[in-house]
């Protein structure tokens, strides 16, 4: 709507997708592309619910959806790190086939999905057996109705394994995967661990400078905010 | 096209600009002004009004979409011309400067009331988040509805 009302574009056809009942349903680790940051925010997944709560303000939140987030595909979209960190799945339908992509191969670039013209985002699958500790965070300008500087969420399930994603810091969300590997096989970590850690996630973020930041404040940002959701969840 | 839904309780149809907004139609067609445009982004929330029971912004529902829904804008929220308690609280207070926002604060407000009797102050602003009042007039809103919130006479 927003492009509506700026005058970018004129679509000729429309579909309403706001009282779509099958979009809305969420069955246990499926949640429906039509299921609103409201709903998420008080029964989804902990780093998701967070991640809901600072998607803009409550009238975007009662309107926003999931499906709507993937759909726009923003680098700084606040409930991909989620997804990437857990490695979730897109699933896609059109009138003949149903086709379900890992999100890495969902988001192909700013603003750009693997969803061809014919295809509705359809829900989101989650992995049966999420993380028990993960942890959302956000660098932003202000509390509220702010987009990402950086966004991230960590999680650290069994033997240590880590994982770690990032939002606003490369064209698509990505995963620090060096940092990832060196973390979850250092068994307990030492401060000297974090600090690698810390200096691994710097190094893979691939940010640019734009209006709203700049390379060098979104590396440096990102490398904190990721050592500090580490080091909750390692409490 | 034409688009029936009902606003404050009156059906009422409408001819839509496709693919314009709510916000458009209740300003232009249904000649109810109080929904304010400023922002048409989400940002600023002067278009707030609650659809189907959820506070949303306006300038963000595609019209099209509201056939068979039904709306409350600010024009509604006065029963028999007696004062929302949120808007009397306001009143009391004095939140209001230049009066732009204050729909959508009213709104936003009555949203938050209809969920908790008692909000606390962080719980009011963070319900005003998606508000801007380009007065800075913040104080005087948060002080009345925290008047509301422990029914005192602030």
């Amino acid at each position: 709507m927003v492009e509506v009302n700026f005058g970018h574009i004129q679509p000729e056809t429309v579909a309403g997708l706001r009282r779509v009942d099958e979009l809305k349903e969420w069955e246990g680790s499926r949640i429906g592309a039509g299921v609103t940051w409201r709903r998420i925010e008080s029964d989804g997944p902990k780093a998701l619910a967070e991640a809901a709560r600072t998607v803009g303000s409550p009238q975007i939140r009662n309107a926003g959806t999931i499906g709507g987030n993937l759909g726009t595909a923003s680098p700084a979209g606040d409930g991909h790190p989620f997804l990437a960190a857990v490695d979730a799945s897109i699933e896609l339908v059109s009138l003949n086939s149903t086709r379900t992509l890992d999100w890495s191969e969902f988001f192909v670039g700013v603003k750009k999905t693997a969803r061809r013209g014919d295809e509705l985002i359809a829900a989101v699958q989650l992995p049966e057996q999420l993380p028990e500790r993960q942890e959302f965070g956000k660098i932003g300008i202000r509390n509220a109705m702010v987009i990402a500087t950086v966004n991230c969420v960590v999680t650290r399930g069994d033997h240590g394994r880590t994982t770690v994603a990032l939002g606003s810091v490369a064209p698509t969300p990505i995963r620090a995967r060096a940092a990832e590997a060196m973390i979850s096989a250092a068994g307990m970590p030492t401060e000297a661990d974090l600090d690698e850690f810390q200096r691994l996630v710097m190094e893979e973020v691939r940010p640019i400078t734009d209006h709203r930041s700049t390379e060098e404040y979104r590396r440096h940002g990102a490398g904190i905010l990721a050592r500090r959701l580490l080091e909750r969840c390692l409490r | 096209m034409i688009v029936a839904f009902t606003v404050n309780g009156e059906a009422v149809t409408a001819r839509v600009a496709h693919p314009g907004s709510l916000l458009d139609v209740l300003r232009d067609e249904l000649s109810l002004p109080g929904s304010k445009n400023a922002c048409e982004q989400g940002e600023c929330g002067s278009c707030s009004v609650i659809l189907d029971g959820l506070l949303v912004c306006s300038c963000l529902v595609m019209a099209a979409d509201v056939e068979g829904s039904s709306v409350t804008t600010v024009e509604g929220v006065a029963a028999d011309g007696e004062l929302h308690p949120v808007q009397e609280a306001m009143q009391r207070a004095g939140a209001v400067q230049c009066g732009f926002c204050t729909p959508g604060i009213v709104m936003a407000a009555i949203d938050l009331f209809a969920g908790s009797s008692s909000p606390s102050s962080i719980e009011i602003k963070e319900a005003l988040a998606g508000n801007i009042c380009r007065c800075t007039g913040y104080g005087a809103i948060v002080r009345a509805l925290e008047g509301l919130a422990t029914g005192g006479e602030q």
